[in-house]
């Protein structure tokens, strides 16, 4: 057992008798090493610990946390959480810490990664950099280790580690910027080169980008755009706070999205990241979400799934509480189109490769508006004509995946940024029949 | 607690650094929540340690641990991720003069809110979520009550020695109506909550139970009432919006490192070119927009900023024009600008970045009641629902909780799903009507994400209700 584990079964001992205590610790070993016009300019790291104590005593609850280790400050922990503990009223959805039992099994760690310094992230930004023969830079590489422990009275003990690795950059011409982006649990696994390539490349394409009318378009959207309606919909239609408050569409069990469409939370998939344990220190169970256009099930925390009268699927996260539980391991099901087939079935379309500034304008139907961003492209008679200048668009991300405008899935899947972060969505290309663009650059 | 600070410094420049500082920083922070008549969570933490920022050659490195016996090694650890960027260097970094000075602030404070019970803030949470709740039609409410208490101490190799104790209060509620398909919110003070730098004396001025009917009430009605037009018509914002408007449209865009190039992959750049320092047009004439630190009250209101640069008032934009930007010593030098003292970290383990500080609205000459008798046609719109701005600050969209239809000088029926859209320097130069006296509010924005790792910053924007015509309003998809 490791100095983790003994330090939250030593934090839980301190508990009196009698109240439900569990304790974990969470250490982030992060670097970023990030570049701007073609230099490496802030370069950071940390290395941190936080102690979280999580207390009940006979409904009533309480958590505190702190990043001091030492004996007094624990101490102090945990006289903080029994006063407050003393003072809450009773939760009446609480139903308790998880017993011991099965954690999904995963292998999401790589000790070179773990290990790596920032000479090692400095030669991927170098290689990136110099893919884009004079094109101006800007991104970052980092690596992150994650360790989490966590004990509680009942007996449930875990102990487990993650890395991580994101290189995501731009090259810029005076007119235009193109993206590329790449995540791994592996540092080695991204190739600062081919990544770069991708960028210049995009960028290159997209100079000098007209403007086009905004109106409804045939679409192709990349892995990002992709990613980032997954993330909302994941989030928002599919999150337990949703379903518990009743401002969800979804309805278990009917098809309400095209065949085409699947959407699942997988930990313990081989190309997923992170912990198998949630931030509320329950195992991170396998949810279907959408299965050929069916909708089948909800994720939750703790307090959503008691609201439900069922049991945490193990997706609570650090703002839960406020948003509800979400699905951070979210595989959207690709097909068997690539990017070019896609692109030659249309008349007249856009080709958009990132999303920006997307937000809910209402949670229930879904509608959000955004901009493309880095890239985005007019399609006319099958083939990528001219690269075009920004635009807005205000479209449900629900209704748009339902049956008939979702005409194609990518065979390209990948580990894809999205609006709420780089390490939590796998998406393809996807091909829609209509999509809403409301703005054009100048308004 | 200098001595970690110190040890810190010590350890950067023994590596290699050429210039060096430290913050050790203790966080205090508790937050409530409460939802339909129950607390739902109450949590209390304690951030601690020390953050060191090392300068090689053109760029910073930057190590923060939170044990404090490594203070030393983290300087170190600072300057040797410094000194490996040298493998993709640019034009040496240098910062601009500040004083040097050792000095000491504090946030003044009535009441502290951490001497307050808990169950005290408790029962206040419950009290005003359950008389929402019993509003007719309503699904769900909730209020928060939150609390920060900052102690910093900054040393830096060219001898500062500044120590500070910044407190912030703030909190807020709102309810749910759900219908068919649809939902709609009504919050107070504002979609955020409202945050001030204070006590626990910022709770009670903003006088929460005293709105909770009227939120319910509003809330549900908006389910029955018409949804805002698609037009071009007159819009007046009240002040949370239009603070929300200057953070996103103004404050973001002045960012002096976004103009230079270095947020162009995550936050975006700027439309803003120094070029056009000084002769710019941002606005309409009744355009005056300051960035000031020393607002008392206001939520970015500090002594020094985390690079010991003292807090400043800094004109942004004088009738219309723009004339300011927001700065660090790093991005000032480069272009030749006074350090505006605007760099700020979020807790220990992050590197200071430019970050707003009180970036406000000058009040206007007339009040709310006089804009809507002057205004023929138009929607007046309030509280912030959602916000949409491109990657240069241009192209915007914003909806908001609710909107009244104005005609004929009176204020008319009820509008639900208000948004308006625009491009900022013509939206700016289309500000006709501006009130000013006590309607001018320093509202605070507690979540204002930026930087590679994220960081939120604690911003505030000063306004009061203002009128901009001819504006495109009711965008559907």
């Amino acid at each position: 057992m490791s100095r983790f584990l003994e330090l939250c079964e030593e934090v839980v001992e301190r508990v009196p008798a009698g109240i439900e205590a569990q304790a974990n610790i969470r250490v982030t070993r992060k670097a970023l090493t990030r570049f701007a016009n073609s230099f490496i300019h802030q370069n950071v790291a940390e290395d941190s610990a936080v102690v979280t104590l999580d207390l009940a005593d006979g409904g009533r609850t309480a958590r505190a946390a702190t990043t001091l280790t030492d004996d007094a400050s624990i101490e102090r922990l945990v006289a903080a959480a029994l006063a407050a503990v003393a003072l809450n009223p009773v939760d009446e959805y609480w139903t308790g810490f998880a017993p011991p039992g099965e954690v999904p099994a995963v292998d999401h760690y790589d000790p070179a990664t773990a290990a790596a310094d920032p000479g090692d992230r400095a030669a991927v930004v170098a290689d990136f950099i110099g893919a884009g023969g004079g094109l101006s830079a800007a991104g970052f590489c980092d690596t992150t280790e994650e360790i989490l422990a966590v004990a509680n009275h009942l007996g449930f003990r875990f102990e487990g580690a993650a890395t991580s690795a994101v290189l995501d950059g731009i090259h810029q011409t005076p007119t235009s910027a193109g993206k590329a982006h790449r995540a791994s649990r592996s540092l080695a696994a991204l190739d600062g080169a081919s990544v770069g390539a991708e960028a210049a490349g995009i960028a290159r394409a997209a100079a000098g980008g007209v403007d086009v009318d905004p109106g409804s378009y045939e679409v192709v959207l990349r892995p990002n755009c992709v990613a980032t309606i997954g993330a909302f919909v994941g989030l928002y239609a599919f999150g337990g706070k949703a379903a518990s408050e009743g401002r969800t569409q979804v309805v278990v069990g009917e098809a309400q999205f095209d065949p085409k469409v699947s959407m699942r939370d997988d930990v313990a998939d081989s190309a997923a990241l992170g912990l198998p344990v949630d931030w509320e220190g329950n195992p991170k169970l396998p949810v279907d979400l959408i299965v050929d256009g069916v909708s089948r099930g909800f994720v939750h925390d703790r307090r959503t799934a008691a609201q439900m009268k069922l049991s945490s699927t193990g997706h609570g996260w650090e703002f839960s509480t406020w948003f509800g539980p979400a699905p951070t391991n979210l595989f959207i099901g690709g097909g068997d189109r690539s990017e070019e087939e896609m692109t030659a079935s249309i008349e007249r379309g856009l080709l958009v490769t990132e999303f920006n500034y997307c937000r809910i304008l209402d949670p229930t139907t879904l509608y959000v508006t955004g901009l493309t961003r880095n890239g985005t492209f007019l399609i006319e008679e099958g083939k990528v004509t001219r690269p075009v200048s920004n635009l807005r668009f205000t479209e449900s991300f629900f209704e748009t995946l339902r049956e008939g405008n979702v005409l194609a899935m990518g065979n390209d899947p990948r580990l894809a940024d999205s609006e709420y972060g780089p390490r939590m969505v796998h998406a393809p290309t996807m091909h829609l029949a209509a999509w809403n663009f409301t703005g054009g650059a100048r308004g | 607690m200098f001595d970690q600070a110190v040890a810190a410094v010590e350890g950067a420049l023994a590596a290699g650094a050429t210039y060096a500082d430290a913050r050790t920083v203790v966080t205090r922070h508790q937050r409530l929540d409460a939802a339909d008549g129950h607390i739902s969570r109450i949590t209390e933490d304690e951030k601690a340690g020390v953050g060191v920022r090392a300068l090689i050659g053109s760029s910073w490195g930057f190590f923060a641990v939170n044990d404090f016996e490594q203070a030393r090694a983290a300087g170190e650890r600072a300057a040797a991720i410094a000194a490996a960027s040298a493998r993709v260097p640019g034009q040496a970094l240098r910062l601009a003069d500040v004083p040097v000075v050792e000095a000491s602030y504090a946030t003044p404070v009535d009441v502290d809110p951490f001497s307050v019970a808990v169950s005290e803030k408790g029962d206040l949470l419950v009290e005003l979520t359950a008389e929402m709740m019993a509003g007719k039609g309503i699904s769900r409410t909730s209020g928060k009550l939150e609390f920060w208490d900052t102690n910093k101490w900054f040393v830096s190799s060219q001898g500062h020695r500044i120590s500070q104790h910044i407190v912030e209060s703030g909190g807020g509620m709102d309810a749910l109506a759900i219908g068919e398909a649809e939902s709609q919110v009504r919050s107070y003070p504002q979609s955020f909550g409202q945050y001030e730098t204070g006590g626990y004396e910022v709770i009670g001025r903003w006088n929460l139970p005293g709105h909770a009917s009227r939120v319910a009430e509003e809330a549900a009605a908006l389910l029955s009432a018409d949804r805002c037009p698609s037009a071009v018509t007159d819009v007046i914002l009240e002040g949370s919006q239009l603070a929300l408007q200057i953070h996103e449209s103004v404050g973001h865009a002045i960012e002096l490192d976004r103009i230079l190039g270095w947020e162009a992959a995550f936050a975006g750049t700027s439309f803003l070119d120094l070029a056009q320092l000084g002769t710019l047009r941002y606005g309409s004439q009744l355009m005056n927009i300051q960035a000031d630190a020393t607002i008392p009250g206001a939520l970015a209101t500090f002594g020094f900023d985390d690079e010991g640069t003292p807090a400043q008032r800094v004109p942004i934009v004088s009738e219309g024009i723009w004339v300011g930007v927001l700065s660090g010593r790093d991005t000032a030098s480069i272009a030749g600008l006074p350090p505006g003292g605007m760099v700020r970290a979020d807790g220990f383990a992050r590197i200071p970045m430019v970050r707003m500080t009180n970036v406000g609205l000058e009040p206007g000459p007339h009040s709310l009641e006089e804009i809507i008798a002057d205004t023929r046609e138009g929607i007046l719109m309030e509280t912030n629902r959602s916000w949409s701005i491109d990657d240069r600050r241009l192209n915007f969209q914003f909806g908001c909780e609710i909107g009244w239809e104005i005609k004929d000088g009176r204020i008319g029926r009820m509008l639900k799903n208000p948004t308006y859209t625009g491009i900022t320097p013509r939206f700016w130069g289309s500000l006709d009507r501006l009130a000013g006296g006590d309607e001018l509010i320093h509202w605070g924005t507690p979540n204002c994400g930026k930087g590679q790792p994220a960081q939120v910053g604690h911003t505030g924007h000063s306004a009061a209700p203002a009128r901009f015509h001819d504006v495109r309003v009711g965008v559907l998809g």
